[in-house]
């Protein structure tokens, strides 16, 4: 088993910048001229990392020719970069302070006299903290609030549970009129907050650390939010995959290649509307599935396809594979990502299970 | 020149009244429903609407128009016959109020009735949306206001506070936030369940200009209104309007037990004859 190192989350070197935690990343969080920088220097940084924590500078851009953006955070705006859109359009951004609850209200509020808020926090508070915000005050009345939830699953590392997000799918996707989707890379979430205008109604995008690994090398222009995207093909197995796992995803179908696997990766990224085309399509195509999701086996990916599966009388070998049921270790995300087995070589292990013992 | 003195407060009066009689109709379709703090709020939401408001009921999108917000959603019973009588929809539409598949429930939906500007019914929100809207004014170079009427305690609920920060922060002379202090919660007096005295300090400390009145006078109403156009444009505004839950009718007045009720038939007629009496 190889992996490549430059894509590996595995590598372990300081300098791969999709792998260990530096505190100070966080909350510096990681300006798109910088990345520029990173990207194309000989600094030992993975040419293959980029920045997610593009919302801002896109939403700028954006705002430019759209009248109705504006964008809130709460003290996060250094971390999550929405400051490069508050440095642009100054009278449309608000910092609310350490207080989601009344930013995600008020973004409500703003959206029912025709703008449409782009609302960024941690995807702990977000989603937990401003669970019955979100359902009782965006989706309910239809507001089209866009909720940022950024350094979603335990991309805090070792921050603490506290501070992860492993159950925030399983609840927003009980939300009814709420579009729920995670962004692969920063060039995905581009496509997707340009076509978000496009949808009616509440919508929460979950992103990850800011500094995940390539998998579109430019924005893809043809991003429909419902339609899972097919990566690379295969008829052994499918993995669907989605947000942060996208990209691992694919490194283990490559490992799996090696041992004569063949494996259909699907980027799963709109957990709700749920693609169900396609998972019937992997279930009658391919001969196993497994979910990878940076999340609880509960009620996230996994348990969205499952119902799928059931619904449909489709009965094939089917693995959820994420977080089972615990809070996780501390430690580095590296680490986590490792032990959890949600690295290219863990999934890859998983997926070789399932194959076999179907 | 008191501007009050030629406002027609006999009609506003008689308003109120009708938001009373209403709230005992509607109840009696539902077989249950909000008596009390409806009643306090009787003379606030009259003279909102058939004074303060610049709003046009054919017109309820209105870019331009003041927002109000019933955070305390529980008092729709009396909003309703409001927006019926003042033609956002039909009178007759209220014989569904509760009935399955009805526009109109105990608390209100913005995407069934027409003329509510915020669907509420979870308190502690509608502040917070109030503090959005008024962002949105001046995101849109507009003038209107937005008004928020809370239940008293209902500001046990913490994102009031937050939005009571947030809208001295941002300097929301637009958002006026109108406090129903009836005296009593569910279980007993806020006093007793979760102090929120002393209201008016605790308003002033966080930088809100302060006014506190009979909330059942609507010429204290219709002053403390015209003080708006001269406070400090640059600071929130705050009415804490002293009223009593259950406001009319004898045994309601200030009695727990009757936040959620139901009349029998005969009571029926006799609390219809006292608020009227009242009235007088």
């Amino acid at each position: 088993m190889k992996d490549n190192p430059t894509t590996s989350r595995l590598s372990g070197s300081s300098n791969d910048v999709g792998d260990g935690q530096d505190q100070s990343d966080v909350f510096r969080g990681v300006s798109q001229s910088a990345s520029r920088q990173e990207k194309g220097s000989d600094k030992g940084i993975s040419s293959q990392s980029v920045p997610a924590f593009v919302a801002g500078m896109e939403l700028a851009d954006m705002a430019d020719t759209d009248p109705r953006i504006v964008v809130l955070t709460a003290d996060l705006a250094s971390a999550n970069r929405l400051a490069d859109f508050g440095a642009r359009h100054p009278e449309r951004f608000f910092n609310m302070g350490i207080a989601e609850k009344n930013m995600i209200t008020a973004a409500a509020g703003l959206a029912s006299t025709g703008l449409i808020p782009f609302v960024g926090t941690f995807a702990s508070f977000a989603a937990l903290l401003g669970y019955e915000q979100i359902r009782t005050d965006c989706a309910y009345p239809g507001m089209p609030v866009r909720v940022l939830a950024h350094h979603s699953g335990m991309s805090l590392g070792y921050y603490g549970s506290s501070h992860h997000a492993l159950e925030d799918l399983a609840a927003m996707r009980a939300v009814a009129d709420l579009t729920v989707a995670c962004a692969a890379d920063g060039n995905q979430l581009r496509a997707m907050l340009r076509k978000s205008l496009e949808i009616r109604g509440a919508m929460y995008l979950r992103l990850g650390r800011g500094r995940d690994p390539e998998v579109y090398p430019d924005v893809p222009d043809d991003f429909v939010f419902g339609q899972a995207v097919l990566l690379r093909d295969g008829v052994d197995a499918t993995i669907i995959a989605t947000g942060s796992e996208v990209h691992p995803a694919l490194g283990a179908a490559k490992l799996l290649l090696d041992r004569g696997i063949k494996v259909r990766v699907l980027d799963m990224h709109t957990i709700k509307p749920l693609d169900v085309g396609a998972v019937i399509a992997a279930a009658t195509e391919t001969s196993a599935i497994v979910t990878v999701e940076e999340h609880s086996v509960i009620g996230g990916l996994g348990g969205a396809v499952a119902e799928v599966l059931a619904d449909h009388r489709l009965a094939i070998p089917f693995r959820r594979h994420g977080v089972q049921d615990e809070y996780v270790l501390i430690g580095p995300p590296a680490g986590l990502y490792a032990h959890y087995q949600l690295d290219p070589s863990g999934i890859a292990s998983v997926v070789e299970q399932v194959c076999t013992a179907g | 020149m008191d501007e009050s003195s030629t406002v027609d407060l006999q009609r506003l009066k008689d308003r109120a009244l009708f938001v009373r009689l209403e709230t005992l109709r509607l109840t009696r379709i539902a077989g249950a429903g909000h008596y009390s703090g409806t009643f306090s709020a009787a003379e606030l939401l009259a003279t909102l609407y058939y004074h303060q408001l610049q709003i046009d009921p054919s017109r309820p999108d209105w870019p331009d128009r003041d927002r109000f917000v019933l955070s305390k959603g529980h008092a729709a019973i009396g909003l309703y016959p409001i927006l019926a009588d003042l033609g956002y929809f039909d009178v007759s539409d209220l014989d569904d109020y509760t009935r399955l598949g009805s526009a109109f429930g105990d608390h209100p939906d913005m995407r069934k009735v027409r003329g509510i500007d915020f669907s509420s019914g979870s308190l502690g929100h509608g502040l917070s949306i109030g503090v959005g809207m008024a962002l949105g004014a001046r995101v849109h170079e507009k003038d209107f206001r937005t008004y928020v009427m809370v239940g008293d305690a209902e500001l046990n609920e913490g994102q009031v506070w937050e939005a009571i920060m947030a809208a001295r922060h941002f300097q929301l002379g637009s958002l006026v936030c109108l406090v129903d202090r009836n005296q009593l919660g569910i279980d007993g007096r806020t006093e007793d369940i979760m102090a929120i005295e002393p209201l008016h300090d605790r308003f002033n400390a966080f930088g809100w200009d302060v006014q506190r009145i009979d909330g059942h006078d609507v010429g204290a109403i219709v002053r403390a209104f015209d003080w708006l156009d001269d406070a400090n444009p640059n600071v929130p505004h705050v009415i804490i309007a002293d009223t009593v839950k259950g406001k009319g009718v004898k045994r309601m007045e200030l009695d727990v037990g009757w936040h959620v009720g139901n009349l029998n038939d005969q009571d029926y007629e006799a609390v219809y004859a006292e608020l009227v009496e009242g009235a007088r």
